[in-house]
C-alpha cells in the first residue's frame, strides 16, 4: 500500500537485513528448549517461510517476533533496533492469525478501521485506507458485513487486509491457510504472493505444508526440534539439502545410512550394507565417517545396459503403483525401502512386481549428508 | 399389552410427579397474586373472591403501598442500595474474573475460593461478622455500609458468570488487538468487553437480585433510614398484618420474572454471537 504508485519495482534485491534473530533460545518451563540457538536474518522485502513439523518451534519464533513471547536468551532486532522492551502494540507489525482472529462483533469495515483508530487517524483518511485495503484483497463492498456472514476464504482476505491496512513494514502470518480447503488454499497462495509483491512488504510466514512453502517463498527456513536445519531458496532446498531431515521433509527422498570408505575429490565411496555407492559429499567427509545418502526417487533410472551410470544396482520389484503422471516402484536396497518414480511418458516401459530390474543414478544425484543431530542433546 | 399398560402407567406417574413438584414450588408464590387484590383486610380467600364477585377484588392495597411513606422510602432504598452494590460488585467481579482467567496468575484456586466464599457462607454468619466489623468503622446503620455489604454478597455471582464467559473467549482476539496497535484499555473496551458483555450483565442482574431480596444483613446493619423492601415486609408481617405486603410481594414477583427474562434473553444472545 505505497502512498503513490511507484514506477520502479520494490527493492527486493537490496538484501538489507530487516529482522535479525541473534542466538535466540526459548524455554517455557525453564527445562526443555523449544527454540535453541536461533540465528536467522530476514531481508527487507522478502517472503521468508518458517517451515517445520508441529512442535518444531516455528510458531514460537513468530510469537517472539510479534512480541507475545519473550526470548529466554539472545536478541531479536527489527530494523537494527533490539525489541525486547517494545510491547506488541508498538512494534508496528501486521499479524494474520491461524483462526483469523477477526473481531466477531464488528463489521468488516470496523475491523479494518480498528488499527487506524488506534493510531488516531481522521475519519476521511480511515475511510479511504479501508476502501483501498478492501480493493487490494478484492472485497470491495463488504464493509458492512460481519465476519460470521463471510466464507472462510473471505474471512482470510479480511484478516490479511486488516494486517496491511496500517501499512506496516513487516507482516507475520501463522498458518493462515490451514483452515481452507485445497483449491481455495492454492488460490490464496497466489493471492498472498501477489499482494506481497505489489506492496514490497517483508513477510514472515509459518506453515507445516512444504508445498505451500515452496510455492510462496523467496527463502525457506526448515525447522526441526527447535533448530533451523537449513535456510535457502526453495529450489536450493530441493536440489541441495544439507541434512537428512531437510532431504526427507522437502519432497521425497530415499535415505540410505552408510559409512565412508574412501574420498577422492568430489566423490566419496560409501558402504551401504554390501554395496559400495559413489556419492557427492556435501561437506568434507573423512574415511570412516557415518553418512546418510539421499537419492531422489525421480533421479533414479531403469538402466538399460551396464556401464551408463556411476551407480548401478540389481534389485527386485516388491510392489508398484500407477499414480497417473508417474509409476511408483517399491524396491529394497540393502534392506532399506527404496522408491523409484518413473514418469508416465511415451516409452517409459512398464515393470511388473517380482521382476528383477537394474537401477542407475549418477554420483551428483546421490548426496552424502552428515546424519541429523540427535534430538534433546545439549541444552 | 401388559408392557404398554406398564409404560403408560409409568408415563402418567412421571407426569404426575413433575406436576406435584411444580405445584409445591410455585403454588405458594402464585397464591399471593390473587390475594393481593383482596377487598378485605384478610390473608384468606373471601367467599366473594371464590365466587369471582368483582366487588370482592380491589386495588386498595396497591394504593396503600403507593401512598405510604414507609413503603416508598423502602422502594427508594432498595433501588439505591441495589444499584450501587451492583455497580461495585460488577466492576470488582469483572476485574477479578479477568485476573483469574490469566494462566500466569499464581494461587488461582485459592483466590477464586476466597471470592466465592460469601456465596457459601451462611448469610447470618457474614451478616453478624460484617455488623461487628462495620460498627468498628462507623459504617453500621449507614447506606454506604449496606452497599458495601451487598456488594460483597453479589460479587461471587459476577465472578462466576464472567469467568464462564471468558472460558469461551478467544485470547487471540486480545493479541490481535495488541498487534493492531491498541493499548490494553482500548483492547479491553472495544474487543473484550463487548464480547463478554452478556456474562457481565447477567452477573450484574444476579448481584442486583441478591441485594434486592436480602433481609438478614439489613436486619443487622440497617437502621430505620436504611429499610429496604424486604426489611419493610418483615416489619409489616410482625407489626401490622396488612395485605399491603401481598401487593408488594406481587410487584416483586413481576419484577423477578422480568429479571429472569432478561438473563435468559442475554444468555441466548450470548450463544448466538459465540
Amino acid at each position: 500500500m505505497a502512498d503513490a504508485p511507484t514506477e520502479e519495482p520494490p527493492a527486493v534485491s537490496a538484501a538489507r537485513t530487516y529482522v535479525e534473530f541473534d542466538g535466540v533460545y526459548k524455554s517455557y518451563d525453564g527445562a526443555t528448549l523449544v527454540v535453541r540457538d536461533l540465528q536467522l536474518d530476514v531481508r527487507e522485502g522478502e517472503f521468508l517461510t518458517l517451515l517445520g513439523p508441529s512442535g518444531s518451534g516455528k510458531t514460537t519464533c513468530l510469537m517472539m517476533l510479534a512480541g507475545f513471547e519473550a526470548p529466554s536468551r539472545g536478541a531479536i532486532r527489527i530494523d537494527g533496533q533490539a525489541v525486547e522492551n517494545v510491547p506488541p502494540r508498538q512494534r508496528d507489525i501486521g499479524m494474520v492469525f491461524q483462526n483469523y482472529a477477526l473481531f466477531p462483533h464488528m463489521t468488516v469495515g470496523e475491523n479494518l478501521a480498528f488499527p487506524l483508530e488506534a493510531r488516531h487517524l481522521g475519519a476521511s483518511q480511515i475511510a479511504e485506507r479501508v476502501a483501498r485495503a478492501l480493493a487490494l484483497v478484492r472485497l470491495e463492498g463488504y464493509e458492512r458485513r460481519r465476519p460470521g456472514q463471510l466464507s472462510g476464504g473471505q474471512q482470510q482476505r479480511v484478516a490479511i487486509a486488516r494486517a496491511l491496512v496500517f501499512e506496516p513494514n513487516l507482516v507475520l502470518m501463522d498458518e493462515p491457510l490451514g483452515a481452507l480447503d485445497r483449491r481455495l488454499r492454492e488460490e490464496m497462495q497466489f493471492e498472498i504472493r501477489r499482494i506481497q509483491r505489489e506492496l514490497g512488504v517483508t513477510v514472515v510466514y509459518v506453515t507445516h505444508d512444504q508445498q505451500e512453502a515452496m510455492a510462496m517463498s523467496d527463502r525457506v527456513a526448515v525447522f526441526n526440534a527447535g533448530r533451523i536445519e537449513q535456510v535457502a531458496a526453495p529450489e536450493v532446498l530441493y536440489e541441495e539439502p544439507m541434512r537428512p531431515f531437510v532431504a526427507s521433509f522437502i519432497g521425497d527422498n530415499n535415505l540410505l545410512p552408510g559409512r565412508v570408505t574412501s574420498v577422492e575429490g568430489d566423490t566419496c565411496v560409501v558402504a551401504v550394507g554390501e554395496e559400495h555407492i559413489n556419492a557427492f559429499p556435501v561437506e568434507p567427509h573423512a574415511v570412516g565417517d557415518e553418512v546418510v545418502l539421499a537419492i531422489r526417487p525421480e533421479r533414479v533410472q531403469l538402466a538399460p545396459a551396464a556401464g551408463v551410470y556411476s551407480n548401478e544396482l540389481q534389485v527386485q520389484v516388491a510392489d508398484m503403483a500407477f499414480l497417473g503422471d508417474h509409476l511408483r516402484v517399491l524396491t529394497e536396497v540393502c534392506g532399506v525401502n527404496f522408491v523409484v518414480k518413473i514418469p508416465n511418458i511415451v516409452g517409459h516401459g512398464g515393470v511388473l512386481a517380482g521382476e528383477a530390474i537394474r537401477l542407475g543414478w549418477t554420483t551428483l544425484d546421490c548426496r552424502a549428508l552428515r546424519p541429523d543431530v540427535g534430538l534433546n542433546v545439549e541444552s | 399389552m401388559a408392557l404398554a399398560y406398564r409404560s403408560r402407567f409409568g408415563h402418567t406417574a412421571h407426569v404426575a410427579f413433575c406436576v406435584a413438584v411444580f405445584v409445591f414450588l410455585i403454588a405458594p408464590i402464585l397464591v399471593v397474586v390473587p390475594l393481593s387484590f383482596n377487598a378485605e383486610p384478610y390473608f384468606t380467600f373471601t367467599e366473594g373472591m371464590l365466587r369471582f364477585d368483582a366487588e370482592a377484588y380491589s386495588l386498595r392495597w396497591y394504593a396503600q403501598v403507593a401512598t405510604d411513606e414507609g413503603w416508598l422510602r423502602a422502594l427508594v432504598n432498595s433501588f439505591l442500595i441495589g444499584s450501587c452494590a451492583t455497580a461495585l460488585a460488577t466492576v470488582l467481579g469483572t476485574c477479578a474474573a479477568l485476573g483469574l482467567s490469566n494462566p500466569a496468575m499464581p494461587g488461582r484456586p485459592l483466590v477464586m475460593g476466597l471470592l466465592i466464599s460469601p456465596m457459601v457462607t451462611p448469610v447470618i454468619i457474614s451478616a453478624a461478622g460484617m455488623f461487628f466489623f462495620y460498627s468498628g468503622l462507623g459504617l453500621a446503620q449507614t447506606h454506604i455500609g449496606l452497599i458495601l455489604a451487598h456488594a460483597a454478597l453479589g460479587t461471587p455471582f459476577v465472578v462466576i458468570t464472567v469467568t464462564a464467559t471468558l472460558s469461551g473467549f478467544d485470547r487471540n482476539l486480545t493479541r490481535a488487538a495488541a498487534s493492531l496497535g491498541a493499548g490494553p484499555w482500548r483492547g479491553f473496551r472495544r474487543v473484550q468487553l463487548p464480547l463478554i458483555a452478556p456474562g457481565v450483565i447477567s452477573g450484574a442482574l444476579f448481584a442486583f437480585a441478591t441485594s434486592f431480596d436480602e433481609v438478614v444483613t439489613v436486619l443487622f446493619m440497617g437502621g430505620l433510614e436504611q429499610r429496604t423492601i424486604p426489611r419493610e415486609m418483615w416489619a409489616g408481617i410482625r407489626e401490622e398484618i396488612s395485605p399491603a405486603i401481598l401487593a408488594v410481594a406481587t410487584m416483586l414477583i413481576v419484577f423477578a420474572l422480568a429479571l429472569m427474562g432478561a438473563v435468559e434473553w442475554l444468555r441466548r444472545r450470548g450463544e448466538a454471537t459465540a
